[in-house]
């Protein structure tokens, strides 16, 4: 409109025509180009370098974890001698057959079995006699005959068919005795060795032989704690995000509030560990190492990230939908539940997603609550004891027997894999239920 | 009736036009009273959007708010509907009536009220669901449909009054916010039918849409009136001179003048709503 107007008669700088190939200019030019090639350049440095650790990573893992879903079997023959064994073939098919068939004398038979290998004998893993009575549990009609028949083995002969031993080494420092060298040597020559996939570690629970532990209960116990996690942090911290966003008033109770649930994300999860214990154990009296407590002590950890997470996406609704909606009359419950949170939904699976995957891999809180118990046994219950995977890892770590390093590496590819799926299915999900506006 | 301007010319200073020479005029036409609104004020708060503002709306005509950005010609018409209730800082005060009853009387209900007040806003908010699902979400809600075939029929009548039907019958189940912007606002004044309102509050319907699909809203709003008391607020002077019959026009938070649209574009009582008009400021 109007513009400036310079009296005539006053002094005015003249400026002079900028001269855009001028060195000076040029030389800016080219100063310009290179910064943002080096900056092009750091960047893909970084990405590298991350890249190059998380490859690294997971080499490593996969390299010592994957001999863990192997295991070596030895094969001998068992002869069910029902006299010795002690159960009547009459009885084990009757009724109450079960119990008959677990009175015998399963680890006699074993020993006379494993006595055949002769010199060898000591190859046999101490638990190998479950297969046998487990064999008898599945067909009662063995008894009296005899049967070939695939044993684990002890963990060192295992690692030795591995060869996770140097045999150059003396024998005071290689971790093999030259016993169970020469064990190995005539069953590998015998041809009664075989490698075969390790059914105990993926069905059988923590153990003090490593040929016997499996990361299956730990598992399990895995799943039941996430689920008591979810079943709590999901609905508390939506719903407490649907009131904060949408129905409380602005003001310094719901700003302390705000602030209270953003340090509380920010809080180390050995807190909420001594908070557990307190209150869950030591008031409520909650059984110890129970997914139950797990599930509730995790649930307080996830609730903050859950709250956090749920406010942004409910907030990133955008108000016009409201509007839309309460202008032909819906009540501000309709709103929320059949507008907002639909459109939030997405946003909020996301977040408790991350929250679930964070409290997938806590193991601090889990070790005040007792759940770094010693469970050799699946849990059968929300309140029978159990353990989680990452416990489980930090146990295994911990153990001195050699045989447990690649099982810690085979837990840790369980427990990535366990992740990776529920990150998978976040995505799924996401993109089902994502709209545009 | 505009017999306000005088009733306000008595009670209070606040400056009010006297067109009652128009009103005569046109009294051969029936015209009936639909809402009234008498001193409102709205505070935002500590400011003051809205100082003492009466008029009558009538069911005939189409109503138009005019008047420069901030003038509070937006905040008045959320009053009517009681939109302004979802600003946390908002505070209406004087007395708003529908058919004779006061809209922000404790025993009101403020879900019927926008069932029967409806409101189309500035920029198209169809919900991001299927066409249907959007005339449909209304009627259903407050129970006016108890079977499909009822919702078919309601879906299609909206459909049909808000001119949109033949573009969208063969695409019922495709979402709203795939059509274009003029077809979304007629979508959503489609959606503002199906709860069968009685009074339909448009908060410048057409500033996001281009003049094809303005000329279309307009048109509309034509064939809507009589049916349907209609307020419309607009920064666009001409398309108040076009599709209304009554004009207000507000500046800084007061009515100005309220009169006749062809009286308010043609010869002004006030010199404000002069200058205005003739693009002075605003």
């Amino acid at each position: 409109m109007a513009s400036v107007i310079i009296p005539e008669n006053e002094a005015v700088a003249v400026k002079l025509p900028t001269d855009w190939a001028s060195p000076l200019m040029r030389g800016r030019v080219a100063a310009r180009y290179r910064a943002e090639r080096l900056f092009k350049l750091l960047g893909l440095a970084a990405l590298s370098l991350a890249g190059l650790f998380l490859a690294f990573l997971l080499f490593t893992i996969v390299r010592d974890g994957w001999t863990g879903f192997k295991h070596t079997e030895v094969r001998i023959s068992v002869s069910y001698d029902p006299a010795l064994l002690g159960v009547d073939p009459a009885a084990a098919t009757g009724p109450g057959g079960l119990e008959a068939i677990r009175r015998g004398d399963y680890i006699g038979l074993m020993q006379r079995a494993a006595a055949q290998l002769g010199p060898a004998a000591n190859v046999v893993s101490d638990g190998a006699w479950l297969d046998l009575r487990q064999m008898v549990e599945a067909n009662p009609a063995v008894l009296g005959t005899t049967q070939t028949v695939w044993v684990p083995v002890r963990s060192s002969i295992d690692l030795l068919a591995k060869g996770k031993f140097d045999l150059k080494e003396p024998e005071i420092s290689r971790g093999v005795s030259n016993d169970d060298v020469a064990s190995y040597n005539l069953l590998e020559t015998r041809g009664l060795l075989k490698t075969s996939f390790n059914t105990i570690f993926t069905g059988a629970a923590d153990s003090t032989d490593p040929e016997l532990a499996g990361v299956w209960g730990a598992a399990l116990g895995t799943f039941m704690t996430l689920l008591v996690t979810i079943a709590l942090a999901f609905p508390v911290g939506v719903l407490a995000a649907i009131w904060l966003e949408e129905f409380a008033a602005k003001n310094r109770w719901t700003d302390l509030i705000e602030v209270s649930i953003n340090n509380l994300a920010a809080v180390p999860s050995i807190i909420f560990g001594l908070l557990g214990l307190a209150v869950f154990l030591n008031f409520f009296n909650m059984p110890r190492s129970a997914p139950l407590v797990g599930g509730l002590t995790l649930a307080l950890m996830t609730l903050p990230v859950v709250v956090i997470t749920a406010r942004v996406a409910i907030k990133s609704v955008p108000p016009s939908i409201r509007d839309a909606a309460l202008g032909i009359g819906a009540s501000p419950m309709q709103v929320v539940f059949q507008h907002v949170l639909p459109l939030a939904m997405p946003g909020i699976m996301t977040g408790t997603i991350i929250g679930m995957a964070r409290a997938l891999g806590e193991t601090a809180p889990l070790l005040l609550i007792g759940m770094r118990a010693f469970v050799t046994d699946t849990p059968q219950g929300f309140a029978s004891p159990a353990t989680v995977l990452p416990v489980q890892v930090f146990l295994w770590s911990d153990d001195v027997q050699r045989g447990f390093i690649e099982k810690t590496s085979a837990a840790i590819i369980v427990l990535l894999v366990m992740l990776l799926l529920m990150n998978s299915a976040a995505i799924y999900l996401r993109n089902k239920f994502e709209r545009r506006w | 009736m505009t017999d306000i301007p005088a009733r306000q010319a008595d009670g209070n200073s606040a400056p009010m036009a006297h067109n009652v020479p128009v009103a005569a005029g046109r009294a051969a036409e029936a015209v009936t009273t639909k809402m009234t609104a008498r001193d409102v004020n709205v505070f935002y708060g500590a400011k003051q959007a809205l100082k003492n503002v009466s008029i009558d709306v009538s069911r005939e005509n189409v109503t138009a708010f005019i008047g420069p950005s901030g003038c509070g010609k937006s905040t008045f018409l959320r009053c009517f509907n009681r939109m302004n209730d979802t600003v946390d800082s908002a505070q209406v005060s004087g007395r708003i009536q529908l058919d004779g009853k006061d809209i922000y009387s404790p025993d009101m209900d403020v879900v019927q009220l926008r069932a029967r007040v409806g409101m189309v806003f500035q920029k198209p908010n169809p919900f991001p669901k299927s066409i249907y699902e959007n005339i449909a979400y209304g009627p259903r809600i407050h129970g006016l449909a108890r079977a499909k075939p009822d919702l078919d029929i309601i879906v299609e009548s909206s459909l049909r009054r808000a001119g949109l039907w033949d573009e969208a019958k063969d695409r019922l189940n495709e979402s709203g916010t795939a059509m274009s912007g003029g077809q979304q606002q007629r979508l959503c004044i489609a959606r503002a039918i199906a709860v069968d309102p009685e009074v339909i509050l448009m908060d410048e319907p057409c500033s996001a849409l281009d003049p094809i699909a303005t000329a279309k809203i307009e048109e509309l709003i034509d064939e809507l009136r009589g049916k349907y008391a209609i307020v419309i607020v607009t920064h666009n002077m001409q398309q108040a001179a076009r599709v209304s019959q009554k004009t207000a026009f507000f500046h800084l938070g007061s009515m100005v003048e309220y009169g006749d649209t062809s009286m308010i574009f043609t010869n002004p009582v006030q010199t404000r709503t002069k200058d205005y008009i003739t693009g002075r400021y605003g």
